[in-house]
């Protein structure tokens, strides 16, 4: 399978691939891994007739103790942010989901801002991002602005990137010790989760968030709320499917779909020490 | 546009359009088949090469993303007719029936002990799950890969 012809430009910086952007409108999509682009773009499914790769923008591949945050470049691959000991130590959730995602080869590849940006509800990382009240800064013409996860996924496929921004970073919160847990069901390694579910705790609280169980990823508030309120693990799983609305396709029927939420979630919930 | 890369040690510059996948660029601009293209979809692991020494599915990667960088081949692993130990291990634990995965299974091996030189049976399970074997023998490559890397310590 082989791509629509496009032209390629190559970007040898973050200002570059901006002034590109506005040049080339949403004409242009930007590649980075290229681990979910690349295979839409294979099926026809996406067909940008310009590609502006951000992919050596080796300056956008870190993962930084900021303080009172961490920040993860955008451009940096799952496989850095698995082995990543900052993060194992400070934000263990992010490193064991980033664990999760596709197989070695994909996680050689792909990145967490191109996972993040292409926004999709069946991917690990926008759930995990979700769950941990990330902020996401994008860079325009403009100058650079901060969104919350809360605010980023705003439809299938869509965030509230402006065709003219590029992501460039992630914060997340330092939480060391805080106990997490990450469930993925799915058939091979390499699909995406049939649902899954991200929790992290600690002493300001339990944040729970959904893969796969509607159009953008979901925090599962009514779980939260309920582990607020004193219930267990166990009774508070039970609303893991409140507010959702699963697709149901040739993998799982929308019931199904909310069965493995609410025990998923129990999992996950178990496994984070709640 | 002229892409330029380093294959199995060897520039190689050949003009291609900026949508030749990197698989193509291999079996059809270098001559080097060795590589299959199994699903073509990034799920069997079949065309599994090394880019800068990791393992990556090459029908997954433009061959303009590999442009200046260093890429090595099934083809790139022995020494003349001596085998690369991976090569070997495959050989003598027989982990291969059709041997339609092997290139891809051998490179994503190699790329598992570089990472984890000491692995338990699980961990190569696990290293090797982006690989598929439509002849579903598994229990003789982790078999070959075990043993590969305990020829390695030694």
């Amino acid at each position: 399978m082989i791509p629509v012809a496009f032209d390629y430009k190559r970007a040898s910086s973050a200002e570059e691939a901006i002034a590109l952007l506005a040049e080339y409108g949403d004409e242009a999509k930007l590649l980075a891994g290229g681990h979910s682009l690349l295979p839409l773009m294979k099926l026809r499914l996406a067909a940008p007739s310009v590609l502006i790769d951000v992919g050596r923008l080796t300056d956008l591949s870190y993962v930084r103790d900021a303080g009172d945050h961490l920040a993860i470049g955008a451009l940096t691959r799952h496989r850095d942010v698995e082995i990543s000991d900052l993060l194992q130590a400070q934000q263990p959730l992010l490193a064991a989901a980033a664990a999760e995602v596709g197989d070695n080869q994909v996680r050689h590849r792909g990145t967490i801002g191109g996972s993040v940006a292409h926004a999709d509800p069946a991917s690990d990382l926008p759930a995990t991002l979700l769950a941990l009240d990330a902020t996401f800064v994008a860079k325009g013409p403009n100058g650079e602005r901060a969104i919350p996860a809360s605010q980023f996924f705003t439809g299938f496929l869509e965030s509230a990137l402006q065709p003219d921004e590029l992501l460039t970073e992630i914060r997340v919160p330092k939480a060391p010790g805080s106990g997490f847990g990450f469930q993925k069901f799915n058939r091979r390694a390499q699909d995406w989760a049939i649902v899954g579910c991200a929790v992290t705790r600690s002493a300001s609280g339990t944040g729970v968030a959904l893969v796969n169980m509607g159009a953008t990823p979901l925090r599962a508030t009514a779980v939260e709320q309920a582990l607020a309120g004193g219930a267990s693990a166990a009774d508070a799983a039970q609303l893991a499917d409140q507010g959702t609305e699963p697709s149901a396709d040739l993998n799982a029927s929308a019931e199904y779909r909310r069965h493995l939420a609410r025990v998923l979630v129990r999992r996950a919930l178990e496994a984070a020490g709640a | 546009m002229k892409v330029t890369v380093e294959v199995n040690g060897t520039s190689q510059s050949h003009d291609v359009e900026p949508r030749t996948l990197l698989v193509h660029f291999l079996r059809e601009h270098c001559g080097l088949t060795g590589t299959n293209i199994g699903c073509d979809t990034s799920s069997c692991g079949a065309c599994t090469i090394h880019v800068n020494g990791e393992s990556v599915k090459s029908c997954t990667m433009l061959a303009v993303q590999a442009d200046g960088q260093q890429v090595t081949t099934i083809e790139g692993l022995a020494k003349g007719d001596e085998l690369h130990p991976m090569q070997q291990a495959f050989h003598e634990n027989h982990a291969l029936q059709c041997g339609y995965c092997t290139p891809g299974m051998i490179m994503a091996a190699c790329s598992l002990l570089d990472e984890i030189p000491n692995p338990t049976e699980q961990d190569v399970r696990l290293g090797l799950e982006g690989n598929l074997c439509r002849c579903t023998g598994y229990h003789n490559i982790v078999k070959a890969v075990l043993a590969a890397a305990e020829g390695a310590g030694k």
